[in-house]
């Protein structure tokens, strides 16, 4: 046999999900939809900023939500990316009763599914940071990005949304086909709570225990800060701590993250199994 | 001193101890909750090398056996060892050494070619890329499904996407191979190049075992070493085709087809003494009865009393036993009228 289980979980399972999310039509009509769909995205955000604030796009404001708002779709594209794959290969393929019964590491094959989904985020969020820089003149330049921080925070916060995923994919696993939208509704739902686009300070003083409980909150600002240092560092919820602080905080809520998240999932899986749904089709 | 309570399992393929699983399913109302009984106390041993069948009808928990036996569902009771291990306890090392494949569906990933499709199963389970390419040809060409290797599988028959399912399951070589009605929605054609595949694979290597679900008696009968017939979730009876059909020897089987000049009464028949039971169907413009007798010495009655009921005997022919009369001893319903049965009323989970 080659290779270990967890290797080969998680590489073929990118290797299938990038053939279903980029085959399901020509690649001329995938690369407008890549561009358009990230670009409609952001403009709406934009107009909202214009109409509601009259201000310029070169504003630390600016900067702030443009940025929150942009990675913002990775937590959407990689939660659902990793728990779709339960329903994807349960209802749709049929398959997931053969892929329990292959010697596989579910987790990581999931989280391998989600690999698609994130690679074309990440060509989506770079579109929308070009656009931001090149046509509105958001304040960011080249020079003064802090490399190492933003791959350690992209990789770091790639893992926790995916650990967010796999919890889930766990809940999928007991529900009906309708769970197809759990990611984007969480998503919706944690938008307003984890300083995306204003900092937590705005919120009610009783709604803002939310957001410093989640490690997205945590994992924006250091993307902000990796990018435009002290723009971002100048906004009052987090000025107090240092990049290393922040990013110690995330790594420890990632850890604790992923031991929640793989006790839910198991658990899940062990009612999926006395329950009988690993095969279940609830044809909606 | 620690006793050691686990059977020994070394020639065993399969071992299953009072395994039984219930359903609870919701009822009608709120809240609530009704069991069914899909497994009760199954006892089944399965040595290694041999092709063993689960001969019963839809509903009877064999599909429900297969799931526990390939770790997809818990048993509500009793235990389960395939390859020599728990399935519950140690389902991470059944798994490599399993592979299962369902008839009558269309899984797979449409998008993918067949030859994606078998190549991404084979890397799951660590086959080296060009053993797995070499495996996969040898395996297209026995089932006659070479041509088509590099047609989408969306674009596949149902046949042949079945064809494509069979060969996944049998590519990876699993000591234990678990085949869930494989010949199911096929056509005869298909069915009959199906099975020879599967007696030729079990052919190569003594070591294989294969635990086969099907409700056609002929292709239990033509393929299995041994089988098992299921009814509600019990075993009734566990033997090669040749032992069971000899439980049934003491009986006479004939067929006759009668000319009835008026509706015939069958209920005169089955009365009449050493009629064991009676079964009859209008075919090809006449009636064909299908009648198991005590004793052959009863024969001569049940020709009187057609001839009483104006019934005229065209032809009469004495037939060996089957599984099918297997069955009906066993339960006292023909298959079909058992699957019509159980079609025709309360059956809950629609997977089984």
């Amino acid at each position: 046999m080659l290779r270990s289980p967890a290797i080969r979980s998680f590489r073929m399972a990118a290797w299938l999900g990038w053939q279903i999310e980029s085959n399901w039509t020509d690649p001329f009509l995938f690369a407008i939809y890549s561009i358009i769909k990230p670009l409609a995205a952001a403009g709406i955000l934009v107009i909202m900023y214009r109409v509601v604030t009259q201000q310029a796009f070169d504003t630390p404001v600016f900067a702030y939500l443009y940025l929150g708002n942009a990675f913002y779709q990775y937590v959407s594209a990689v939660t659902t990316g990793v728990s779709w794959a339960v329903i994807d290969d349960r209802e749709h393929y049929r398959t997931l009763k053969y892929i329990y019964v292959a010697p596989l590491n579910i987790p990581l094959y999931l989280f391998g599914r989600g690999v698609a989904r994130f690679l074309t985020t990440t060509f989506a969020v770079l579109i929308i940071i070009l656009f931001g820089v090149g046509y509105l003149k958001m304040p960011l330049a080249l020079n003064t990005i802090q490399w190492p921080l933003l791959i350690v925070s992209l990789v770091l916060g790639t893992l926790m949304l995916g650990l967010v995923g796999l919890i889930l994919a766990g809940i999928t696993l007991l529900t009906a086909r309708h769970s197809y939208y759990i990611g984007d509704a969480v998503a919706g739902a944690l938008f307003l709570f984890t300083g995306a686009i204003f900092p937590l300070d705005v919120l009610p003083s009783y709604l803002r225990p939310v957001g410093y409980a989640l490690p997205i909150t945590y994992w924006l600002e250091l993307m902000r800060r990796a990018l435009v240092g002290r723009v971002a560092q100048a906004f009052p919820t987090f000025s107090t701590l240092s990049d290393g602080q922040l990013l110690a905080l995330l790594a420890v809520m990632t850890l604790a993250l992923g031991i929640i998240s793989l006790v839910v999932f198991r658990w899940c899986e062990r009612l999926a199994r006395e329950r009988g749904l690993i095969d279940y089709t609830s044809n909606y | 001193m620690a006793v050691n309570t686990e059977p020994n399992l070394n020639h065993l393929a399969i071992q299953t101890e009072a395994l039984s699983r219930i359903y609870k399913i919701r009822g009608a109302k709120k809240g609530e909750l009704r069991e069914r009984v899909a497994l009760e106390e199954v006892n089944l041993s399965v040595p290694r090398g041999e092709l063993f069948g689960l001969l019963g009808p839809n509903g009877a928990g064999k599909t429900t056996l297969i799931k526990i036996l390939t770790t997809l569902l818990s048993p509500t009771r009793g235990r389960a060892w395939v390859a020599g291990f728990d399935v519950v306890r140690e389902s991470e090392k059944v798994r490599p050494r399993i592979n299962m494949v369902s008839g009558g569906e269309t899984s797979g990933y449409g998008l993918l070619t067949v030859r994606e499709n078998l190549w991404m199963f084979a890397q799951f389970y660590g086959i080296p890329s060009r053993q797995a390419h070499q495996r996969i040809q040898t395996l297209l060409e026995m089932i006659g499904l070479a041509d088509r290797a590099n047609t989408k599988s969306s674009d596949l028959s149902t046949g042949l996407r079945q064809k494509m399912n069979i060969v996944r399951g049998f590519m990876t070589d699993p000591e234990v191979l678990f085949l869930d009605e494989p010949t199911l929605g096929l056509d005869v054609q298909a069915a009959r190049e199906v099975r020879a595949f599967i007696r030729r694979w079990m052919d190569e290597n003594p070591n294989r075992t294969i635990l086969l679900t099907t409700h056609y008696m002929q292709e239990a009968e033509e393929l299995c070493d041994r089988v098992a017939i299921i009814h509600e979730g019990r075993i009734l009876a566990c033997d090669t085709p040749t032992h069971l059909k000899q439980a049934t020897q003491h009986e006479a089987i004939f067929q006759l087809w009668v000319d009835p000049e008026q509706a015939l009464n069958p209920l005169a028949l089955e009365n009449l003494p050493g009629v064991l039971r009676l079964h009859h169907q209008w075919m090809n413009g006449g009636l064909q009865i299908e009648i198991s007798l005590a004793e052959e010495g009863v024969l001569p009655l049940v020709i009187g009393e057609l001839e009483r009921q104006r019934a005229h005997l065209r032809s009469l022919q004495k037939r060996q036993p089957s599984l099918e009369d297997v069955f009906v001893q066993l339960v006292g319903l023909r298959m079909e009228e058992v699957e019509r049965e159980h079609s025709n009323g309360y059956h809950p989970d629609p997977q089984e």
